[in-house]
């Protein structure tokens, strides 16, 4: 069946403003993502009704957040398909979710002459706190690097991995390219080689497939603001056997079971690893951003953001002296593309001068950038409200500023 | 020479008869245009201005007790503002370009109009300017 998109753009009331006069063609989705109505009531209601603090209350409503609370990471665990709840950790984002695993897994497994392996194709947040970690850890941190299409050079993956690699961290889709790595194969390649696997599923989760188990990664992590819910909260899934084996990455309240002056000993999972007053509102939001997700057939959401890309591609493509990134074997969601002679920050601007929001730039990923030797990029990126139309309404607004630009 | 603020006053009313968009950045387009090309031995790694998505080159002149500058850009809306920094402050008392008060970028609306001054460089840009006319009052450059 397929999705109503009008209804669609109703839940979404921002898409109703206007934009210097225009109305507003949101397509910087990769950035962050817009709220459903459903989303901003969660968080109202939680501010209004509910607000308390979480686990050590005695009182009705530190009771009531506690249950929402935990509540939300059930439906984390749920949306991602781990077994277990406790599995489930909650950080401030992909970028927070990363660097715990490769602070807490650095610590217990990574000595000095083992190596990390991450991939060309990285966002910075999955690449520097590797080197960091490889750093303090006197590991060789090793990268894969990608073909002109985008896609990852497994035949290199494969030399690389080796008994001393102890993790593999990679993108399931490439935030600047939208290339959608062959996770499971890359994953199992990992296994085989006795080393563990991160997947940074910050611009995945929301467009392709995400069972953990299926995936079989040992860490998963992606950000609540890029999956239609609010900033400032994020997951990290870990298999139990990997949480319990790894030392805290902060302490403070929450995270302890017993402290005295000899010795501190440390809560279960997943509080082990949640030091301090969570971000209680957040993992709330989420879930109502899940939910909201869940009331769709997923495969309809895919097949719907699908069309609009090679919808986009192909009205893109006949632009004169366009040239366009993205154009791996499997891509979703992201054009990243260039006009000959002219500046990516200049046909941004113009653009938002007309109502329509990309992004430009290096994206985070100047590994990336460097490899095809160019400065930056101008992003589209899409999300389960972007219409057909509004792919008309910038390939119009691109004319325009061609124009404006002397091509 | 107008002093900084006549010129400043000039700018504005030049935007005043631009009021729709395309127009104000047609103009700045065409001021980037116009630019003069920046001489090659001046496009070195000390003259680019950090914190912009597009390359900024801005090089420096205190002669007597006034400064001069010429810049140049891969951008060209980037190139078109650098013009509007040169009408400004190029060719004045170094003291006073120092203690310069921007205002013409709000006057013009322009400051709206442009995503964020930190993403174009154009306050790298000022600050640079205004440092450089500072050491050069002070005898230092």
């Amino acid at each position: 069946m397929a999705i109503n998109i009008e209804k669609i753009r109703e839940d979404f009331p921002i898409l109703s403003i206007s934009v210097n006069g225009k109305p507003f063609t949101y397509l910087d989705n990769a950035a962050t993502t817009q709220k459903p109505q459903s989303v901003i009531d969660a968080i109202v209601d939680y501010y209004r009704n509910y607000n308390s603090n979480i686990h050590r209350g005695t009182h009705y409503l530190s009771n009531r957040a506690t249950e929402a609370h935990e509540a939300a990471r059930k439906t984390v665990k749920d949306y991602i398909n781990a077994k277990n709840d406790h599995e489930i950790v909650f950080t401030r984002g992909t970028t927070e979710a990363i660097n715990l695993v490769a602070f807490s897994f650095g610590e217990a497994f990574v000595n000095p002459g083992d190596e990390v392996i991450v991939t060309g194709l990285e966002h910075h947040s999955n690449f520097v706190p590797w080197q960091m970690m490889c750093e303090r850890r006197g590991a060789h941190f090793r990268v894969v690097p990608f073909d002109e299409n985008g896609d990852l050079r497994l035949d290199v993956l494969k030399e690389l991995l080796s008994d001393r690699t102890r993790i593999l961290a990679f993108n399931h889709v490439s935030n600047s390219l939208g290339t959608i790595n062959p996770a499971k194969e890359i994953i199992k390649m990992a296994h085989d080689a006795g080393a563990a696997v991160l997947v940074d599923a910050a611009q995945a989760v929301q467009h392709t497939e995400h069972d953990v188990q299926a995936l079989d990664a040992d860490f998963y992590a992606f950000s609540g603001h890029k999956i239609y819910g609010p900033t400032g909260i994020g997951v990290l899934y870990g298999k139990e056997k990997w949480l319990d084996a790894m030392p805290p990455y902060q302490g403070g309240g929450e995270m302890i079971d017993q402290v005295s002056i000899e010795k501190t000993t440390y809560n279960r999972l997943p509080f082990k690893f949640e030091a301090g007053t969570p971000n209680i509102v957040g993992p709330i939001g989420l879930a109502a951003a899940i939910n909201y997700l869940n009331t769709f057939n997923f495969s309809d959401i895919i097949a719907h953001e699908d069309a609009v890309l090679q919808y986009g591609i192909e009205k893109l493509s006949k632009i004169k002296g366009i040239k366009i990134y993205s154009k791996a074997k499997k891509h979703t969601s992201i054009i990243a593309f260039n006009m000959a002679g002219i500046h990516h920050y200049d046909l941004g601007t113009l653009l938002d001068a007309q109502g329509v929001a990309v992004r430009t730039g290096h994206h985070c990923t100047q590994p990336i950038m460097t490899a095809l030797g160019i400065e930056g990029t101008v992003r589209a990126s899409l999300a389960l409200y972007n219409t057909k139309d509004e792919i008309n309404i910038l390939v119009t607004a691109i004319q325009k500023a061609l124009k404006m630009l002397g091509k | 020479m107008a002093s900084i603020q006549e010129i400043q006053n000039s700018i504005v009313e030049d935007f005043s008869f631009l009021p729709e968009w395309d127009d104000r950045y047609a103009y700045l387009i065409e001021l980037g245009q116009k630019i003069d090309p920046l001489p090659e031995q001046y496009r070195t790694e000390d003259n680019i201005v950090r914190g912009c998505q597009s390359t900024v080159w801005l090089y420096s002149e205190c002669r007597g007790d006034k400064v001069y500058f010429k810049a140049d850009s891969d951008s060209l809306i980037v190139k078109g503002l650098a013009a509007l920094l040169m009408r400004v402050f190029s060719g004045q008392n170094a003291e006073q370009v120092s203690q310069a008060d921007l205002t013409f970028f709000e006057e013009t609306g322009l400051n709206k109009h442009l995503s964020s001054q930190r993403t174009n460089g154009l306050m790298a840009m000022i600050e640079k300017i205004q440092s450089f006319a500072f050491k050069c009052k002070n005898g230092e450059v």
